[in-house]
């Protein structure tokens, strides 16, 4: 084919990179702000991308304990606990359900598959975890939102498409089907698994549904209904059962909170990202 | 859409326990093929356990509408009292309200937000070099894995009433405005975040069908002389068409549920007379107000309402000619 013209290319290329700028502006200047004294704030209107005397006042605010802290714990363990409990029920049943030949998995895989199209609607949703007794537990954070019927698709999919030789010959060698599972399939799907494993990392981290649903009692709650309160109705931190002395600027304080929430997945990101540039789940989407 | 499922090699006998080899597995009596495939189904078990309880149970609980709920006197013995519900809710004019204010976000994304990711999928396939395209997939992506709590708290302090816009506008001259209070434009400030969030995100879907677009079509209209905007037309439009029909009809069927999470966000700052939608009317009725039954109502008329948009838009894009969401599902 031809090649672009010279304005087709330099169109393109702003456009590109005006939509990345977009994208990058504001987590430079929520960290910029975060680093900043009372004087930049107010000289920069509120936004401060490049702090003129960077200063860490507002983290050691947030991290003397009290509310914050406690609610980055609380994230760091639903997080960490829920993504392990989302993809040990994940992966059990998309391999169950990766052998056509099971019996009742063609069943089972229709009663996941329709949840796609239907939600349970929040009222339901309620009295089913408050049957269940979990209203105000930890649980009701994790539970509810267990398995995605989208990355069990994800994940079965890819399982059934390894080389079915490989486990033919290790049955041969009289291997089970959990020996199968942890000898062959897993090492093969490291993948596609942390792919999965981020999206429910995500999902726990940012979970803000769950938690306003169900959690009432405020020592309980995960960061992101903290950061609801303070930043976005206004609350003091010391109403919240925080530092009573504050000696950073409030946006500062507020704008740390909100990079604490960031940065995890701000790390993770690079990692991953690379799959879905390469397109590690084009396939599964597209079955 | 080719599904990913190929042919499998043919079921090979899998060992029997009881011994009776040579049977075909089909014949085996129930009780023996469930012994055989024992621990599949047990491995397939928490996550069946989890779909039943947490999707298909709470379906129960939509009797509420039909009753009048009291918490603390149960589900069973709350006494029945017809569509009562239903007459309350279409008698309370802010039921209509967040109607409209639902149908003017959705329409509002519909036009806006929907062609966003398909204009930026053909940008970035246009791209010649690896490289940048990698960059800026990698950078429009990220929004996406960001939670609402935070997307709201950042679009309030770039526009909100003390935030940079505003700010900015005041030092060149214009008057402040404040667009994160400003009911007249919040269907337009709300696809505005879905726009920052999911945009680029979009692009993933349109991006794999592009990828299986035929090249040998590009270069037969080439040869024929078609130029890059009708290859564009000609070619690749037809090429994603199917999953553009398939989003569209998706799209259609939760045309009455908006991000409740955003909305909820950002319900106070604008006032209930525009930003009220039926999700938050739900959830502001039913657990903070105990309204139960009203709520459950509103939830039923609203699962209703859109299963019956999912399968009439399928339907009319089967009339079309297009494949429609059912088919790869079944597989």
């Amino acid at each position: 084919m031809e090649r672009p013209s010279k304005a087709g290319l330099a169109v393109k290329g702003a456009i590109l990179l005006g939509v990345s700028l977009l994208v990058i502006y504001p987590f430079v200047g929520v960290i910029g702000t975060s680093l900043s004294t009372e004087t930049d704030i107010a000289k920069a209107g509120g936004f401060v991308l490049l702090p003129s005397a960077p200063r860490l006042d507002a983290y050691r605010a947030i991290f003397e304990g009290g509310t914050v802290t406690r609610a980055l714990l609380v994230s760091v363990l639903v997080t960490g606990i829920g993504t392990l409990a989302s993809l040990a029920a994940t992966i059990g049943m998309a391999y169950g359900l990766s052998r056509r030949e099971v019996t009742g998995s063609r069943a089972i895989l229709v009663v996941a598959l329709f949840t796609m199209l239907f939600n349970p609607g929040i009222i339901a949703g309620f009295l089913t975890v408050q049957q269940l007794g979990l209203l105000n537990t930890f649980a009701a954070l994790v539970l509810p939102s267990l398995v995605s019927a989208f990355n069990l698709v994800v994940l079965r999919s890819f399982f059934m498409n390894l080389p079915n030789e490989l486990m033919e010959s290790a049955r041969m060698d009289g291997a089970g089907d959990l020996r199968i599972l942890v000898r062959i399939v897993l090492p093969l799907s490291k993948a596609v698994i942390a792919v999965i494993a981020l999206f429910y990392a995500v999902a726990y981290w940012n979970a803000f549904f769950n938690a306003l649903l169900y959690l009432d009692d405020t020592e309980k709650w995960p960061l992101p209904m903290i950061l609801r309160m303070f930043v976005l109705q206004g609350r003091t931190l010391e109403s919240l059962g925080g530092a009573a002395e504050a000696p950073a600027p409030v946006q500062a304080i507020q704008m740390a909170v909100l990079v604490v929430a960031v940065v995890p997945i701000l790390i993770v990101y690079p990692f991953l990202q690379r799959y879905f540039t390469k397109g590690v789940l084009t396939g599964a989407i597209k079955g | 859409m080719t599904t990913s499922s190929q042919p499998r090699a043919a079921v090979t006998p899998r060992r029997v326990p009881t011994g009776t080899a040579g049977a075909a597995p089909r014949k085996l009596p129930l009780r023996r093929r469930i012994r055989r495939d024992r621990v599949m189904l047990l491995l397939t078990l928490p996550g069946l356990v989890y779909f039943l309880v947490f999707h298909y149970a709470p379906l129960i609980g939509y009797v509420v509408a039909f009753k009048d709920y009291q918490p603390y006197v149960g589900f069973i013995d709350s006494p029945w009292i017809g569509l009562a519900n239903f007459e309350l809710v279409f008698g309370d004019s802010r039921f209509w309200t967040s109607v409209v204010n639902t149908l003017k976000i959705t329409l509002t994304q519909l036009v806006l937000f929907f062609p966003a990711p398909i204009a930026l999928a053909l940008l970035l396939n246009s791209v010649v070099s690896d490289k940048v395209r990698r960059f800026v997939q990698s950078v429009v992506y990220l929004p996406h894995f960001i939670g609402w709590v935070i997307i709201v708290s950042i679009f309030q302090q770039i526009l909100g009433g003390a935030g940079a816009l505003p700010n900015l506008l005041e030092s060149v001259g214009l008057p402040r405005v404040d667009v994160m209070t400003n009911p007249d434009t919040f269907p337009l400030l709300v696809t505005l975040q879905v726009l920052w969030k999911d945009a680029g995100w979009g692009t993933i879907i349109f991006l794999a069908a592009l990828l299986s677009i035929n090249q040998e079509l590009y270069e037969a209209a080439a040869m024929d002389g078609a130029g890059r905007w009708r290859r564009l037309w000609h070619v690749t439009l037809p090429g994603i068409t199917p999953i553009i029909v398939l989003l569209l009809i998706l799209n259609l069927g939760s045309i009455l549920s908006v991000g409740f999470e955003q909305i909820l966000l950002q319900r106070d700052a604008v006032g209930a007379e525009s930003a009220e939608v039926l999700d938050t009317y739900v959830y502001y009725n039913g657990i903070q107000d105990g309204q139960w039954g009203p709520a459950a109502a509103v939830g039923l008329i609203k699962a209703i309402v859109g299963a019956a948009l999912v399968l009439g838009a399928n339907k009319v894009a089967h009339l079309l000619g297009h494949e429609g969401v059912y088919r790869g599902a079944a597989k």
